[in-house]
């Protein structure tokens, strides 16, 4: 089956992220196809490369881009929601004069229409927030 | 339908607007702090056990542990792993997340 998978919460401040990891790859072990995982809101904070945890932590963003590497995965943050939040690409980067960019490996930003095609081709769309 | 509750029942009232809405036939998902809808003992205990006659109720164990109590589950609840979860959502027809 076709799942779609959206996260509206940031790493380390709720469960959200964390359960629609562990999600993600429970559907993967069975065999089901993740159409697309949608970051929106303050989840696009999953998407930072410049996260450092502490080693013997888990390292949020570093896991879902490793479930993407693994699996081609596709990752979309909102576009908006990453601009307010300073989530930049290359592109964005040239775009409005930033100093660096930080989208992590696996990740890339687009448009709410991104949200509303996963919603109309994923059998289903499970969401994950707070 | 899938509903999908994360959140306690003594702090939100998303449960509470759950059970009023779910359907016969459908299923409740308790996940993260949702899972304090699933204990023995508590307010809200009583509306749940008279609920699991219409509705299929579970809990996800993963989170019942993480919070220490997964020994205090009410009679009737289904504890489910992530792979249950999966199921729960490929066999129901919709799936809604009352966050």
């Amino acid at each position: 089956m076709k799942l779609g998978i959206m996260v509206n919460e940031g790493p380390y401040t709720h469960q959200a992220s964390d359960s629609a990891y562990h999600f993600t790859k429970a559907a993967l072990a069975k065999g089901h196809e993740i159409y697309r995982v949608f970051f929106y809101h303050d989840g696009v904070q999953n998407g930072t490369d410049f996260t450092t945890p502490p080693q013997d932590d888990r390292n949020v963003v570093k896991r879902w881009s490793e479930l993407a590497g693994e699996h081609g995965l596709d990752l979309v943050l909102c576009v908006a929601a990453a601009q307010r939040r300073g989530l930049v690409d290359e592109d964005e980067q040239k775009r409005h004069g930033k100093t660096g960019h930080n989208v992590a490996p696996g990740f890339r930003i687009s448009g709410l229409g991104q949200l509303i095609e996963a919603g109309i081709q994923a059998d289903r769309l499970v969401v994950f927030g707070d | 339908m899938l509903h999908i509750v994360n959140k306690s029942p003594f702090t939100a009232g998303a449960l509470q607007s759950c059970l009023r809405i779910a359907k016969a036939g459908s299923t409740i998902l308790m996940i993260e702090d949702g899972i304090y809808g699933a204990l023995d003992g508590t307010a809200v205990s009583g509306q749940i056990r008279e609920a699991l006659g219409d509705i299929t109720v579970c809990a996800l164990s993963h989170d019942l542990e993480a919070r220490g109590v997964n020994g205090k589950v009410l009679d009737g609840i289904t504890l489910v792993d992530y792979d249950g979860f999966v199921e729960l959502v490929t066999a129901n027809d919709g799936v809604q997340s009352w966050l």
